[in-house]
This record gives structure tokens, C-alpha cells and sequence, in this order.
């Protein structure tokens, strides 16, 4: 799993079957202190979320488990919404980072 | 698995069922002498570890499901392990007993 910011969302009114409902988020992971690292994604959302949100998301097939239905092409999936994320590089909240909270 | 160094923790209030409960550590891969290598992970923890801590990590669904104990689980990172210390031909270049600091 890692962490992510969801920046977006996105609607595709085709799919694939058993697909059907379920909320696709743009999303960019970040590092522990909020940088992004690796390019955005395009993330299934199991859990209610939104732009701007701090999540964790995981990928490979695991992803597809967390979908209502478990066996779709899907490799990316929000499983987790993360209130804040404490590191050496500071507190990771919804809103920012704040540094030199530990 | 990977070796992996805990840099921090997580606190995800609203997640899929299967990670509800879960302690959760923010894991920065690293190489035997330490060096950061690879993303920061989010990863479950089952070998009760903490902040500061060299550890190994599941990063593959299967392991993980049989951890759970559950065959569709959506779980993948997971710390199973606290390493004491790691020799390689140069050596012993990790021994929790004497940690070089952060």
C-alpha cells in the first residue's frame, strides 16, 4: 500500500462488466512527506472519498479484492482514508504537512 | 520481502473491513547498509513493531492472505518481521543493538 492524494475523479460510462458503479479517482502518491512520487494514477474507490483527500491505496490484484466484485481488470484501488500520517518529516494531514510536529 | 526501515505511522479511521483494527507504518525500503531505496510504503503491521525499527516486508498478496486467514482478503504490504541485524560479505552492516542515528 502507499499513500496518495487524490486529485481528481474521473467517469467512464463504459467498462467492463461487474464494473459498473464503482468511483474512479485520479490519484498521485506521495512519499512520507507529501511529495509526490511516480506519476498520477487512475484509482477504483472501495471507500468514499475525494479531491483533495489524504488516502492509501494499494495495487496489483489485491485491488480487485477490495472491489465489490472481485474479479475485474482493476490494479489500483483506495482502501483507506488516512486522517494523518507522523514521520520524521512532520505530520501528514487531510490539509498539508505540518513540519516539526515531532 | 524486502528489507525496510518504519519511519512512521498511520492513522487511516475509515478503511475497507480487512484493515479496520490494524496497526499501520509508513516503510521506507532500504538497502542492507541502510541507504533509502525504493517508495515509501504503507504496511500492516503483525510483528509488533515501531518507529525507528529495520524490518522485513510481505509486499505480495498471497502471504498476506494466509496471514489473514482469509483467501480474498485485499492485503499486500505487511511487516512480518524486526531484523536483529544483517551481515553481508562486507560484514555486519546493521545491528539493532547498536543503531547508527537516523
Amino acid at each position: 500500500m502507499y499513500l496518495a492524494r487524490v486529485t481528481g475523479r474521473l467517469v467512464a460510462s463504459v467498462r467492463y462488466p461487474g464494473l459498473e458503479g464503482v468511483a474512479l479517482q485520479w490519484i498521485q502518491p506521495v512519499d512520507e512527506a507529501g511529495e509526490p512520487m511516480g506519476a498520477q494514477l487512475v484509482a477504483c474507490a472501495a471507500i468514499r472519498c475525494g479531491p483533495g483527500d489524504l488516502v492509501q491505496f494499494v495495487d496489483g490484484r489485491e485491488a480487485a479484492l477490495a472491489c465489490p466484485e472481485t474479479f475485474v481488470p482493476v490494479d489500483a484501488a483506495v482502501v483507506g482514508f488516512v486522517e494523518e500520517a507522523a514521520s520524521h518529516a512532520g505530520v501528514l494531514r487531510q490539509r498539508g504537512l505540518e513540519r516539526g510536529a515531532r | 520481502m524486502f528489507l525496510g526501515q518504519v519511519v512512521g505511522t498511520v492513522v487511516a479511521p475509515v478503511t475497507i473491513p480487512i484493515l479496520e483494527g490494524q496497526t499501520l507504518l509508513l516503510v521506507r525500503p532500504v538497502t542492507p547498509d541502510g541507504s533509502p531505496t525504493g517508495r515509501t510504503r504503507v504496511a500492516i503491521d503483525r510483528a509488533q513493531a515501531g518507529v525507528g525499527d529495520r524490518v522485513l516486508v510481505l509486499d505480495e498478496g498471497n502471504g498476506g492472505r494466509q496471514i489473514f486467514g482469509d483467501p480474498m482478503g485485499a492485503v499486500k504490504t505487511i511487516v512480518v518481521g524486526v531484523v536483529d541485524y544483517v551481515e553481508t560479505d562486507a560484514g555486519r552492516v546493521y545491528d539493532a543493538a547498536s543503531p547508527t542515528p537516523r
